[in-house]
């Protein structure tokens, strides 16, 4: 194995060959890992951007930032924006990219030359949309809901549409390859019950990827035409059902939000175990609990329905279900924090993201069961409410999942450490920047405040100052990480293979991996999470 | 995927069988069968695309469950999107 | 110890990728992932499926109307067209497993005009449509359908559903097949080119897959939209 000494004389994936040729047409997962990072942050800020200028407006209750119609694109493009363009993709194309095939033993993903395509088609339906910011942008909201997309909006709808059909075929690929890649490569011995949990993880959401993602664009794709040809389908005035274009939208959408936390899942899983150096409590029923949001995940979207006309039976129905789907995640928490009991906890950064992902996943998990309830959506539905409900899953959830796995990978993936303390500085101002944002928008939601309006009463300005005070908070929390990861890259302690003392095949290579991965093919004898094997490094965490 | 090679007189079977449930169903939709109309030719057209795919498409020789497997599945999550749906449509007036 | 090098040397030609062990998983990967992709297909063609059993429950007499309008006999030839073609792409990976190149040459052009067959006569009723004023858009026409049929009260706002939902879907369906044409192009220009042998044929077992596929997406068009009410009026 190489020494931690001078990464410079070791080739690995980074220095084996240099310039943008080698880097834009290269097949070697972990490059293209990289060319996603840097993309999706890029989108990360687009959409932050429109963020701050809607907490901007909401400053004050009247709207003398902007006016109503740029107000209603500002909210539109920051949902597809951070949606699409940010989290869809970002775990599962950053760290699952990166890491599914160390896991498995394998060599690289099984279509190197599809993964490409995949960062191509989502670069190109990137900058379609960032054409369609620039020259008018979209107004419908990040749903698209018909008729006012297809008869009535003046902006850019088809374009928009047009982006978000292009990136819907990236995912849909992402997802291929990883199926794929999980039933064929496994190293020798790599049987599924020895999998990490991330790879379980990761291949249930490449089955929403799958099945879900086609439905989304092919209801893009009638959205365009009706627009473009001025067809019916979708308009009440001709015989067309607006309630189809959301049955269709929200077939994808609903397992979406599934596509964005199970990967945040995912990393929790392997953080957990490292930082209490225990194996997962009940691997098997984390595993299963995977699969089964998958799968019940598409069969409750009608619950964004409730009080758009569809028949109380349905309604009914829907809401069982919904109820239903929470089991599994709560399953995960259970076993999450069960593994905790009596484990030896190390307070690094993944892991102070990791409690915060339990708790702010719980808010926002339990808050999705209050919107269950039929008698509860009828009267917190399209306000507030709602909008902290997913923020806390998405934000809290998923992001938090997200910059927690940047921090435990990226001493494998530059072969540098981040300055900890940062780091630990970082993940607090993050945790209470995003509480002081959110946690008032429950209460305006609750008290009556519209989403998506741009204007609101007097008596609910306290609250949304609240709001604005903690994203500024919020967004210092997630500029640090940029800077100092940037920095670690050149004057960073140079990382050993395995600085946590982590389970997993992938700290068994050198940081960073050879391009390809494994000097010698490896044979799998143990079990995941071996913790009792492995002794725990010394000092977790040297760097101040 | 099949190291088996399927003798063409058997392709050529499908082929026929294929082409007499088109003319079939062709002729059976000129008959008033009242609601069974429908049903006889998604019955049809049923037993062509297991034709096609258990022969054409050799998933009768494979011995990997999972392909089988990745189909039936399609199938299942087509047939949640369209019974689901029409869970709302067929009950609208109900209500 | 330079890792630059695949980890599994073998004898191999040049089709096996150094990312796989050995044909074999390169074989079972290609063919999961085409089975898979398959299976977006069906959620990508069922979305439309959906609009369309919505649409014929809640308009069944203009869909009624809608689907007589359209050429039976042109449907049903079509139908054998593909079906045709089917057999060409079965009997040519049949042939590729035997090594038979020229065959499989013969085959794989057969398929490619059965192809482009089928898209012509689609074209004819295309354009025929297009003649009746039975495109969707602002030319939209169903006064005819409405003489023709008095004792049937068909609305022409919901007939346009129809016929946008039949342009959609006959059109998606074509697209894949001008799609599957072109592929089936490079692989008769690989084969005459002796790229393939018994050891190695899976791009066109692969292309033979996606291309049943497509004849399946139009097996069930065919009555979908060709089949709705086709008794006798009386």
């Amino acid at each position: 194995m190489a020494t931690a000494a001078i990464t410079a004389e070791r080739e690995h994936y980074l220095n084996k060959e240099y310039g943008i040729r080698s880097w834009l047409l290269t097949t070697d997962h972990k490059r293209i890992a990289l060319l996603y990072l840097i993309s999706i942050t890029f989108f990360f800020f687009v959409g932050g951007f429109f963020a701050l200028l809607i907490r901007l407006e909401l400053l004050t209750p009247a709207g003398d930032l902007v006016q109503a119609d740029t107000y209603n694109k500002l909210f539109t493009m920051h949902g597809q924006v951070m949606i699409f363009f940010f989290l869809i993709p970002s775990i599962p194309a950053v760290l699952g990219n990166f890491l599914v095939p160390l896991m498995i033993g394998a060599k690289d993903l099984a279509f190197p030359r599809i993964n490409l395509l995949s960062w191509y088609l989502y670069m190109i339906a990137g900058v379609i949309y960032v054409h369609c910011i620039l020259t008018g942008g979209v107004d419908t909201g990040w749903t698209f809901y018909t008729p006012f997309s297809t008869a009535f909006s003046n902006t850019r709808v088809i374009e928009a549409g047009v982006a978000i059909f292009i990136a819907g075929f990236s995912s849909i690929l992402t997802g291929l390859n990883f199926v794929v890649t999980i039933h064929r490569m496994r190293a020798p011995g790599m049987t599924w019950s020895r999998l990490p949990l991330f790879i379980w993880a990761h291949y249930a959401t490449s089955i929403i990827q799958l099945l879900g993602t086609p439905v989304l664009a092919v209801t893009l794709l009638l959205v365009v035409f009706e627009r473009a040809f001025n067809l019916g389908i979708f308009d009440p005035t001709r015989g067309g059902d607006p309630l189809l274009f959301q049955h269709l939208f929200w077939f994808y959408s609903h397992p979406a939000v599934y596509i964005m936390i199970l990967p945040a899942m995912a990393v929790e899983s392997e953080v957990v175990a490292c930082f209490t150096r225990k194996r997962i409590f009940g691997y098997n029923f984390v595993a299963m609990s995977s699969i089964a949001i998958a799968v019940f995940g598409f069969l409750v979207w009608a619950h964004h329905m409730f009080v758009a006309g569809i028949s109380l039976y349905a309604a009914l129905i829907f809401s069982i279900l919904s109820y239903l789907v929470a089991v599994p995640s709560a399953i995960k928490v259970f076993n999450w924090t069960a593994t905790m009991y009596k484990g030896s906890i190390s307070f690094t950064t993944p892991m102070l993201y990791a409690f915060g992902f339990i708790g702010l996943f719980t808010m926002g998990g339990l808050t999705g069961l209050f919107l269950a309830c039929l008698g509860i959506d009828v009267h917190v539905h399209d306000t507030y409410f709602i909008i902290a409900h997913f923020h806390y899953i998405m934000v809290g959830g998923a992001v938090m999942g997200y910059l927690g796995g940047l921090h435990f990978w990226w001493p494998k993936i530059s072969g540098r450490m981040y300055p900890e303390a940062w780091g630990r500085l970082a993940a607090l101002l993050v945790f209470v920047g995003f509480n002081l944002t959110f946690f008032p928008q429950f209460i305006l939601g609750y008290m009556g405040m519209p989403r998506r309006y741009w204007q609101y009463p007097p008596e609910f300005q306290v609250l949304n100052v609240l709001s604005t005070a903690g994203s500024t908070v919020l967004a210092v929390g997630y500029v640090l990480p940029m800077v100092y990861f940037l920095w670690s890259m050149r004057y960073g302690k140079i990382a050993e293979d395995n600085p946590w003392g982590a389970a997993g095949l992938e700290w068994k290579t050198s940081s960073p991996p050879p391009t390809f991965n494994f000097d010698e093919a490896p044979e799998v004898t143990w079990e995941a999470y071996n913790y009792e094997e492995i002794p725990a490094p010394a000092e977790v965490h040297v760097e101040r | 995927m099949s190291e088996h090679i399927i003798s063409s007189k058997l392709y050529y079977a499908i082929w026929i069988a294929l082409l007499v449930l088109t003319v079939v169903t062709a002729l059976v939709a000129t008959v008033d069968l009242g609601p069974f109309n429908t049903i006889v030719a998604l019955v049809i057209a049923t037993f062509k695309a297991l034709l096609v795919v258990l022969f054409f498409m050799h998933v009768k020789y494979t011995s990997e469950k999972l392909t089988k497997t990745v189909i039936v599945a399609a199938i299942f999550w087509l047939l949640l999107l369209l019974v689901l749906s029409m869970a709302d449509y067929t009950t609208r007036l109900l209500s | 110890m330079l890792s630059d090098s695949p980890v599994a040397v073998e004898q191999h030609g040049p089709e096996l990728l150094h990312h796989f062990v050995d044909a074999k998983q390169q074989r079972d990967a290609a063919t999961l992932g085409m089975w898979l992709f398959l299976a977006t297909e069906i959620m990508f063609f069922g979305g439309m499926f959906c609009a369309y059993l919505i649409y014929r429950f809640w308009y069944y007499n203009e869909f009624a109307v809608g689907s007589r309008s359209i050429d039976l006999k042109w449907g049903t030839i079509n139908t054998a067209v593909l079906i045709c073609s089917s057999l060409t792409v079965a009997l040519g990976v049949r042939a590729a497993q035997m090594g038979k190149r020229k065959l499989v040459v013969v085959l794989l052009l057969l398929t490619i005009v059965f192809g482009l067959t089928f898209l012509g006569i689609k074209s004819i009723e295309w354009y025929s449509k297009f003649e009746e004023h039975h495109v969707p858009g602002r030319s939209f026409n169903a006064d005819d359908l409405v003489k023709a049929y008095p004792q049937i009260h068909i609305d022409p706002q919901r007939e346009q559903i129809f016929f946008s939902l039949y342009f959609a879907m006959t059109g998606l369906h074509a697209l894949h097949m001008i799609i599957g044409v072109g592929v089936f192009a490079f692989l008769t220009y690989y084969a005459w080119k002796g790229r393939y042998t018994p050891e190695y044929y899976t791009p066109i077992e692969m292309g033979g897959l996606y291309w049943h596929f497509v004849d399946i997406v139009w097996i069930y068009l065919f009555p979908l939209l060709y089949l709705i009410d086709r008794k006798p009026l009386g």
